[in-house]
């Protein structure tokens, strides 16, 4: 089959693979119909998630038709022909992570665990196509994937709703959603989100159907902070504005009550100085993150409030602003998302037609141009806000 | 010295290595964050030499830093410390050599501390060195070894107890294991798997068992690798979950069969029954070893990092198996 794969450092390369075959007894394969680039995606191809392989199959975010189940799986949990959306954490539904929904900590997906709990003390879920950190899962951005525990996280889809409704379903939109919901919104709420890419985007809307009052976007790219005005949110960019100032005006000088980091590791800042100075930290791994959005969030919050944050990181990161959150009683509230929790409740939001996700979609290119797909999400090229890929 | 005590004073120096990474990451973040302090501390701000030599060793401090806290080879990066300090030293007695007065004072404060940390670092450097000679300590010169592990598993303790007692579950989990064959109520005939040894074998008999609480075991009769184990069951506070403690000791014989058995438990004996429990926890909770593109052979996969790509296994890769 063709799948996209890593190929080094800054490079993707759409090849010829073996078909996935059934390794354990709860797998189904799933021929894939859609599938997705995501923001994680450019942490893996810029070198700052270890353990990538030359080869590694990428892509987390897909949906599909299941062509083969294992032994395992009962025929009225899943079966050939159903259509399905895959949730990127692989999670067991039995251990005491699962029993709790915390599905992307499951303990018992990831057969590299003994590698994860060096990095992390305890080990994490395996994820596709996201390191052998997380297990060595070959992803979804391919025209077959095997998914394990097939039984446990696919969600069926059983309306005729469209591929591009539901397939976020499997990542950015759930994860958005929970940035939301660890923010316990209450209806006085101004919350702001750092970062207007598509997780930023579902977190934005998620803030509105939870009921905030005002939700603001920051970013610098207008035509990211045109999206979310264009969705109703206030935009603020941080290329020129100065963000405290602005957010302090928008909120008569208390500061957002709640604030969403859906940047991540990757944060440019707006001052050259300060970008240099992270930069060569990561560079010569004195830090491994570069945590601009998050250091901005947390002295923006107003003292009590939450900071919410579902941007990755990975390792290490300098001048973590203790002080503030400290002394100013601020909650601090994160993970990878546990998308197995929320994907039914959303579903059932997107049929209810209370959230739109195909309004990110921007562009729709065939797998075999995944390559160009990755170079205009990363660089921001043509408007681009999200990449689904047809294989 | 006993094989504890040893991996007491290993496990000391990994941590005394660690903590020394981070006392660098910290003076190379103050050289190169604020210059002008450590020099005024020290007693140089007089001259413009180290206006440029300050930061200069800020940059050196973080690169042992790297070294210390991401690499498992502590003796490479402790060693760079002591080069670091005599490098220190030397330029703190040219600066000594110049100045009286308070500047005088203040160089000898931070020359006699130099001076301490560098004693710090040789013995760090030295042990660490010591510490790979030794490999994984008693396995590597045959000795005894004993291994401890824990894990929670979410069935109760009278379910993880029968899996247990049905000792020919074992192999289904335990990595150095081919085959147990129940041969008495109370005895046994283990085979390891070929990387453990190579037709090694022994009987085994328990010689404890409260069910539900804890069995123990021992090899007997003339074995190739003299071995005890003992796994207890304890209820987890959750109230449904059993948490499983397990000892494991080897005599570790000279000669070939010790050679094998050395290099299975590698660098990092533990490991091996950390992953075995992980292993018991994947069958108990979900009915298998998990398995992944990446590490598709259950508990044969021997190396976690580098493995195949997570890519799909091709017929051939899935007919030929595992590498024993
Ligand atoms: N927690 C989870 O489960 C989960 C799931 C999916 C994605 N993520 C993470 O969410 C983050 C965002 O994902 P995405 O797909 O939207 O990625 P993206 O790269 O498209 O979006 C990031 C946005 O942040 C903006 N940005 C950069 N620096 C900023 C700063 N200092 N202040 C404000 N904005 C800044 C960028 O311009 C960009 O628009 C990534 O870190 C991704 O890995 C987490
Ligand atoms: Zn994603
Ligand atoms: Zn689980």
């Amino acid at each position: 089959m063709r799948a996209n794969t890593w190929a080094g450092r800054n490079k993707v390369e759409v090849r010829d693979v073996p078909d996935p075959k059934i390794l354990n007894k709860r797998d189904a394969i799933v021929r894939i119909t859609s599938t997705a680039i995501c923001g994680s995606d450019l942490h893996l191809v810029d070198g700052y998630v270890p353990t990538m392989q030359d080869g590694d199959v990428m892509g987390h975010e897909f949906m599909g038709e299941v062509v083969e189940v294992g032994s395992g799986v009962a025929a009225d949990r899943l079966r050939v022909g159903d259509r399905v959306v895959v949730p990127f954490p692989i999670a067991c539904g039995a251990c005491a992570a699962c029993a709790a929904e915390l599905y992307s900590c499951c303990e018992n997906t990831n057969p590299n665990a003994g590698i994860a709990e060096k990095m992390f003390g305890h080990p994490v879920a395996g994820i596709f196509g996201y390191s052998h950190l997380t297990g060595g899962f070959a992803g979804g951005q391919a025209q077959y994937a095997r998914v394990p525990f097939a039984d446990v996280g696919p969600l069926k889809i059983e309306s005729d709703l469209t591929d591009e409704q539901v397939l976020f379903l499997s990542d950015i939109l759930p994860t958005g959603y929970m940035g939301a919901e660890m923010c316990d919104i209450q209806p006085s709420d101004v919350v702001a989100v750092w970062g207007a890419g598509p997780v930023g985007q579902f977190a934005m809307d998620s803030a509105r159907v939870l009921g905030a009052a005002k939700v603001i976007a920051i970013d610098k790219e207008p035509y990211r902070l045109r999206m979310a005005e264009e969705a109703g949110h206030i935009p603020v960019n941080f290329d020129e504005v100065d963000v405290r100032s602005r957010l302090l005006e928008l909120t008569g000088g208390r500061g957002p009550d709640k604030c969403i980091d859906a940047v991540g590791l990757e944060a440019t800042h707006g001052s050259a100085h300060i970008a240099a100075y992270d930069r060569i930290k990561q560079a010569v791994r004195s830090e491994t993150e570069r945590p601009h959005a998050l250091r901005q969030a947390i002295l923006s919050c107003r003292s009590g409030g939450v900071v919410s944050v579902i941007g990755v990181y990975g390792g290490l990161l300098d001048k973590f602003p203790a002080g503030a959150w400290m002394n100013r009683s601020l909650t601090l509230r994160t993970g990878q998302c546990h998308v197995q929790r929320y994907m039914k409740p959303l579903l059932e939001r997107i049929e209810r037609g209370e959230i739109d996700p195909t309004r990110i979609i921007t562009h729709t290119l065939p797998l075999d141009e995944a390559e160009r797909g990755f170079e205009i999400f990363k660089n921001k090229q043509d408007n681009c806000e999200k990449v689904v890929l047809k294989p | 010295m006993t094989p504890l005590a040893a991996k007491d004073r290993q496990d000391e120096v990994q941590r005394r290595g660690r903590g020394l990474g981070w006392m660098s990451l910290g003076l190379g973040v103050a050289q190169l964050a604020a210059p002008d302090t450590v020099r005024r501390i020290s007693g140089v701000d007089d001259s413009a030499t180290s206006r440029a030599v300050v930061p200069l060793v800020g940059v050196r401090e973080l690169v042992h830093a790297a070294g210390l806290l991401t690499s498992r080879r502590k003796s490479a990066w402790a060693w760079t410390r002591v080069a670091g300090d005599a490098m220190d030293l030397t330029a703190l007695g040219i600066a000594l050599a110049r100045r009286g007065g308070s500047r005088r004072r203040r160089l000898l404060a931070v020359t006699g501390a130099i001076a301490a940390i560098t004693v710090v670092d040789l013995l760090t450097a030295v042990q660490a060195t010591r510490k790979k000679d030794v490999g994984s300590g008693p396995a590597r010169k045959g000795g005894s070894m004993e291994l401890t592990a824990t894990t929670t598993i979410r069935k109760p303790t009278s379910e993880v107890y029968a899996f247990w007692r049905d000792l020919e579950n074992l192999p289904t989990f335990m990595a150095h294991l081919e085959q147990v064959r129940t041969t008495g109520a109370r005895t046994s005939r283990w085979t390891a798997d070929a990387p453990f040894g190579k037709d090694v074998g022994w009987d085994a008999e328990i010689t404890e068992e409260v069910p539900g609480e804890k069995i123990a075991w021992r090899s007997t009769g003339n074995a190739d690798v003299p071995n005890t184990g003992s796994v207890r069951f304890v209820p987890a506070p959750d109230g449904v979950s059993t948490e499983v403690h397990v000892v494991l000791a080897y005599d570790i014989p000279g000669g070939t069969i010790g050679k094998a058995v050395a290099k299975y438990f590698g660098e990092e004996p533990h490991q091996q029954l950390d992953d075995d429990l992980r292993r018991l926890k994947q069958v108990l909770e979900t009915g298998e070893v998990v398995r992944s593109d990446g590490a598709p052979w259950g508990k044969r996969a021997r190396k976690e990092f580098p493995q195949r790509p997570a890519q799909p296994l091709s017929d051939a890769e899935l007919a030929k198996g595992a590498d024993a």
